[in-house]
């Protein structure tokens, strides 16, 4: 396997009593879309918050094990969060932008992080817009409220606003949820073109979305990994029978 | 009954009901228009007064209760602000934060003339501010501080949480959430607050009564450790304490700390509507 961006070794996640994810063993392949499915509540959006830590808002969360981004452990102490998150970005299940124009949506993390000078704002915003392939639509409504575009427009702006750190990993929980079909198809092709810059992981229910975008599937269950192949293995020839079931329409 | 008589009652009932609570109002309204606008002219505003106050102006009154509502708001919104977005921001929901907030609404419910007594007691004595407009500003921004805190929380909870998941998952720091994702679209939220203090301030009579307000003075306050002579106390003076003063300078005295109220809360309500237009999700 290629070069790898996210690995995780031993890793347990705790709800207080609850334990939502059990002894993960898992990498992530650089530049690659890497999809996790499995039935609700099986854990998959639980770890996908865990690659940028945002669980550590809920209260009451413990994590035991190691993950590994970028030759560090992001559960080390001592840990960056600040700086975590701008390796790591994500994309939420809601379109989700502020309340604020186009323009300012885009140069949030940039202020945020102070990565650049005012005037070099301009370039970065046409930079971001141009790869969600929005340029052209909206470059002269920069000024305008983005919660006055379409949703699928939206969730591209939310795409756009990661893009600006310079990530080298997109978190997606369930990004097309909230689109049309139509929609939905523009996002998974331009995360074909986003996975030449950036490490992919997306969280999906919808099973042929991750037969169709991804390039790696995992296939979790009750907080276990129970499979992690190449997306084209776990759709034709799948190691387990449970995975079978699962991609077969049996039961979730 | 008849469904399309009862109908007819009930919507007589509740609109006399209406008409009940606005008619008080418009009552107390028409009186003092009607007997103190005789009363209102450049003069009466704007100079001191004279002739053991049957005659001249109310200047120093007027001054010396924008001073006091400058002065609580200046101590009150800040350290109100500050408080709220440390309880709905920071810390966790545990019984002792329970009880802070708690204490806090509670607070509100405490007569004025007990904030007048613990002002008198820790400002003007303790810390030796004497009577003066700094310990009257200080008790009236403690009596309103419950009010700001709390429509400032109620701002903070409405903004939607996922502004702030957003904008950690972006990297930014908690307190760069809360400056940059919070606080902007609470500030409506907030604005409220103040009107609401703002109201109190201007009208409260005991609180200043036991720190500030002066029966007369010959010149303004050159300081805030002066004392200060302010409307509702300068009406229940004329009112009830110095015999002879017209009764249009009386109503004219009430018209005019009405009618600064109004304008206070004009003013606030102004600036909210603009942040209201700018800010919508």
């Amino acid at each position: 396997m290629s070069e790898i961006s996210i690995e995780t070794r031993g890793l347990n996640l705790f709800y207080g009593d609850f334990q939502a994810l059990i002894g993960i063993d898992l990498q992530i392949p650089a530049r690659q879309v890497t999809a996790l499915i499995g039935p609700s509540g099986c854990g998959k959006s639980t770890l996908l918050r865990v690659f940028n830590r945002m669980n550590d808002l809920i209260e009451g969360v413990r994590v035991s094990g190691q993950v590994i981004i970028d030759g560090q452990d992001i559960f080390a102490p001592g840990i960056d969060l600040l700086s975590l998150r701008e390796k790591v970005g994500m994309v939420f299940q809601r379109p989700n932008p502020f309340p604020l124009t186009v323009y300012e949506n885009i140069v949030f993390g940039l202020s945020v992080h102070r990565l650049a000078r005012r005037s070099e704002y301009g370039d970065i915003v046409e930079q971001a817009l141009r790869s969600v392939l929005l340029w052209d639509d909206l470059k002269d409504r920069l000024q305008q409220s983005a919660l006055k575009l379409s949703l699928e427009q939206q969730q591209r702006l939310c795409i756009a606003r990661v893009l600006p750190l310079k990530p080298q990993i997109l978190l997606m929980d369930e990004p097309c949820s909230a689109l049309d079909p139509f929609a939905t198809m523009h996002i998974e092709e331009l995360m074909q073109e986003l996975k030449k810059e950036y490490t992919i992981v997306i969280v999906t229910h919808n099973m042929q979305q991750a037969g169709r975008a991804s390039d790696r599937t995992g296939f979790l269950y009750l907080g276990k990994l129970i499979e992690f192949d190449e997306t084209v293995k776990i759709f034709t020839k799948p190691a387990q029978t449970m995975t079978e079931n699962y991609i077969s329409g049996r039961f979730g | 009954m008849n469904p399309r008589l009862a109908q007819k009652i009930a919507f007589a009932v509740l609109l006399l009901a209406t008409l009940l609570v606005v008619l008080p109002v418009l009552v107390i309204l028409l009186i003092i228009v009607g007997k103190g606008a005789s009363a209102i002219s450049w003069d009466f505003l704007f100079s001191m007064p004279r002739d053991g106050m049957t005659a001249g102006g109310i200047f120093p009154a007027i001054l010396g209760t924008l001073y006091l509502v400058l002065g609580a708001i200046i101590f009150a919104v800040p350290l109100g602000v500050m408080a709220a977005v440390y309880l709905v921001e920071y810390s966790s929901d545990n019984w002792l934060s329970r009880l802070v907030k708690l204490s806090i609404v509670n607070l509100a419910g405490v007569p004025s003339v007990v904030y007048g007594l613990f002002g008198l007691g820790i400002f003007v004595t303790f810390f030796g501010f004497g009577a003066s407009i700094l310990s009257g500003s200080l008790t009236l921004g403690i009596m309103i501080l419950p009010v700001i805190i709390t429509s400032a929380r109620e701002a903070l909870e409405s903004v939607p949480r996922h502004f702030r998941t957003v904008s950690l998952s972006l990297g930014a720091s908690r307190w760069q959430t809360i400056r940059h994702s919070v606080l902007p679209h609470a500030l409506p939220g907030i604005l409220t607050g103040m009107i609401l203090g703002l109201g109190r301030v201007a009208g409260e009579t005991a609180p200043i009564l036991f720190t500030v307000a002066a029966f007369y003075l010959p010149r303004l306050p050159q300081s805030v450790f002066d004392q200060t002579m302010a409307l509702p106390y300068h009406l229940y003076v004329i009112s009830t304490q110095v015999p002879g003063i017209a009764e249009n300078v009386r109503y004219g005295t009430a018209l005019v700390l009405l009618t600064l109220v109004l304008l206070l809360n004009l003013a606030a309500i102004l600036i909210r509507s603009r942040f209201r237009k700018k800010k919508k999700w």
